[in-house]
């Protein structure tokens, strides 16, 4: 039998850890096609965060930096400002980056620092246990959020992509889901243009992917999915929010 | 290579022309007094020989920056004090764990607080003991006139790619500001050797490479914390700095490191001269701290004086170093003011009259 689906080589051979359903499986594997296509593996450095991607290092098979929680653009900044001809990523939740590290992801933005950002916003706090996080939806539950997010005390599930395309320094601002195949083959083009704005050296790069975290949003894998069309996509639409062509001439 | 031209250099920039000699061609700051001469110092020089300035947006983002430099290999530093210092420990907390090797200066501030910008000893503890969290250390070096700003800078960035770790210059206002003639010496090594076998630079033709703090495995935690207090262990054994004088003979000891020792250095000429046998240890690495020194140097003495600019701090590591039993009296004042030779002297003459 022709075997038409390979593992990337830009994956291990490493199982992952992942609850069942859980998104983050899905946007390693499109990431590690992107670094397939472009055949950057071998110069590609990876900027792991803190949340349940953290293990990052296992599943790709690049170099890699655990960054403190929030920092990875900060991180990954220093390392792209010594070695220029390396493809440098972060992956990161969305407390890490819309909470705790939002004045990093913010300046590196503004900067047009030359990287790619993968924000996988899951509505939620996933490896500290289901806790709130800025995107969680209005009257969401989680455990620190019992009786649903109130926008008097909490405020509004914050929308980074439209935030970082409101400055002048990002190449690509775009946000994507993978709650079915077409938009996983939106989400797979989508990354991998945001990989190509950083191998042409046009700056930064953001992919925001809406994701499920069906262990604390307490949804079977398949309603965890349809929460995702139902829920977040009306909230948070998905599309290319700014596509900058050219190289900033000063 | 000394013999150069000299310089007349202010402390800040002697640390900052040192740095690009000893190979730094990275910086990463965020203004702050009374350091501000050292980002301006790079932000000016560094694109002439090829490097990079980059103003973070906060001390926060500027230790990150650092670690992610750091762990290319490349020699890299940082500057800051009081507030913005405070905000880095967790980076420094991630240095060590992480065991990169970088430079970062603390021209300290007094606090606590906003406190206020002149001179002060205030943050040895927070320097030596550490300040993040976490069973760590980061090398502390505490110079106390340009030239030991310009040396020891340069031998700050050689011991953190020794020892895999971060290198704190501790200084003040006082030392940062003052202007004095500097041989400006090249070291003959820059450190950065490619071929170490940790370096992130891109699996090309190897197996990926990992930088990264947490254990969860059994045990590996506590294996990688053993790791850590060897290395230690073994900058104590081999890597302590320290000046004495005139111990041999001495009734009293003084103890004082940085801008209080060289004020103390005045204050002993003045009791030598009034025949009072007084001798001085100053500590230069305050981490690994010089207890051997100290321990000889108490035997013969009998009676130790320790000056800070501070309520007392580094007096508690003195009397754990000192032998037993030998009297250890403090001098100091906090933050807000510097003590004057003859303040100094006067304790001396005060600490003498009990020894004879
Ligand atoms: C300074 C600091 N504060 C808090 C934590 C605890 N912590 C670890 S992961 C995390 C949140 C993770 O959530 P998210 O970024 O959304 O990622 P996910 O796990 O959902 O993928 C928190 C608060 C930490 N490691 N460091
Ligand atoms: S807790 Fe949520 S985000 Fe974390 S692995 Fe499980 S499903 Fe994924």
């Amino acid at each position: 039998m022709k075997q038409v689906v390979h593992r990337p080589a830009s994956l291990t051979d490493k199982v992952f850890h992942f609850c069942p359903g859980c998104h983050h499986g899905i946007v390693h594997r499109l990431v590690a096609e992107a670094l397939d296509h472009f055949g950057v593996r071998e110069r590609t450095i990876g900027v792991a965060s803190v949340g349940c991607s953290v293990f990052l290092y296992d599943y790709f098979a690049v170099d890699v930096i655990e960054a403190p929680h929030g920092r990875a653009p900060a991180v990954a900044t220093g390392t792209k400002r010594v070695l220029d001809d390396r493809i440098v990523f972060t992956y990161q939740g969305d407390g890490d980056l819309a909470a705790i590290g939002t004045a990093e992801i913010i300046h590196a933005a503004n900067r047009g620092e030359n990287i790619t950002v993968i924000f996988v916003n899951n509505s939620i706090y996933g490896m500290t246990g289901g806790q709130m996080a800025p995107t969680t939806l209005l009257g969401q539950r989680s455990t620190t959020s019992p009786y649903g997010r109130d926008r008097l005390r909490d405020g509004y599930p914050i929308k980074m992509a439209e935030m970082l395309a409101a400055l002048e320094g990002p190449s690509l601002v775009a946000r994507v889901a993978v709650d079915r195949p077409a938009n996983v083959r939106k989400a797979r083009r989508v990354i991998r243009r945001a990989f190509e704005m950083q191998v042409e050296g046009k700056g930064f790069s953001f992919v925001e992917v809406l994701s499920a975290c069906p262990t604390n949003w307490g949804l079977s894998p398949r309603e965890a999915n349809k929460r995702v069309a139902d829920e977040m996509i009306p909230y948070f639409p998905l599309g290319v929010m700014k596509e900058k062509d050219v190289v900033d001439v000063l | 290579m000394p013999g150069t031209k000299k310089l007349f250099l202010k402390g800040n920039e002697a640390i900052a022309l040192a740095a690009i000699n000893a190979g730094c061609r990275y910086y990463f700051g965020y203004p702050i007094t009374p350091q501000n001469d050292i980002p301006e110092y790079m932000a000016r020089h560094l694109p002439e020989v090829g490097g990079e300035f980059l103003q973070a947006e906060s001390e926060i983002a500027s230790i990150n920056m650092l670690l992610g430099a750091a762990a290319t290999g490349a020699r890299v530093m940082t500057s800051s004090s009081g507030p913005g210092i405070s905000l880095m420990q967790e980076g420094f907390s991630y240095f060590a764990g992480n065991e990169l090797p970088a430079l970062v200066v603390n021209m300290s501030r007094q606090g606590p607080g906003l406190g206020g910008i002149s001179a002060t000893q205030g943050d040895y503890n927070q320097a030596v003991k550490g300040g993040g969290h976490g069973d760590y250390h980061l090398i502390v070096l505490a110079p106390h006139t340009g030239q030991e700003l310009y040396d020891l800078t340069i031998k700050g960035f050689e011991l953190a790619d020794k020892y895999r770790c971060l290198t704190m210059i501790l200084g003040d206002a006082v030392l940062g500001q003052i202007k004095e003639p500097i041989d400006p010496w090249k070291p003959a090594d820059s450190g950065c050797d490619p071929t170490r076998d940790w370096l992130i630079t891109g699996a090309a033709g190897r197996e990926p490479r990992l930088i990264k703090s947490l254990y969860l495995a059994d045990g590996e935690m506590e294996d990688h914390n053993w790791h850590l207090q060897e290395k230690y262990a073994r900058m104590a054994a081999e890597d302590v700095l320290v000046e004495t004088r005139d111990t041999e003979d001495a009734r009293l000891l003084l103890v004082a490191f940085g801008t209080m020792a060289r004020v103390a250095k005045t204050a002993i000429a003045a009791a030598r001269e009034k025949g009072l046998k007084v001798g001085l240890v100053r500590p230069i690495s305050l981490f690994p701290f010089p207890v051997e020194a100290i321990r000889a140097a108490s035997a013969v003495a009998g009676k130790i004086l320790v000056g800070e600019m501070n309520t007392g701090q580094m007096v508690d590591d003195v009397r754990l170093a000192a032998v037993p039993g030998v009297p250890v009296e403090f001098y100091g004042r906090p933050g807000g003011a510097v003590s004057t030779p003859e303040e100094i002297l006067q304790r001396i003459e005060t600490a003498y009259s009990a020894v004879s």
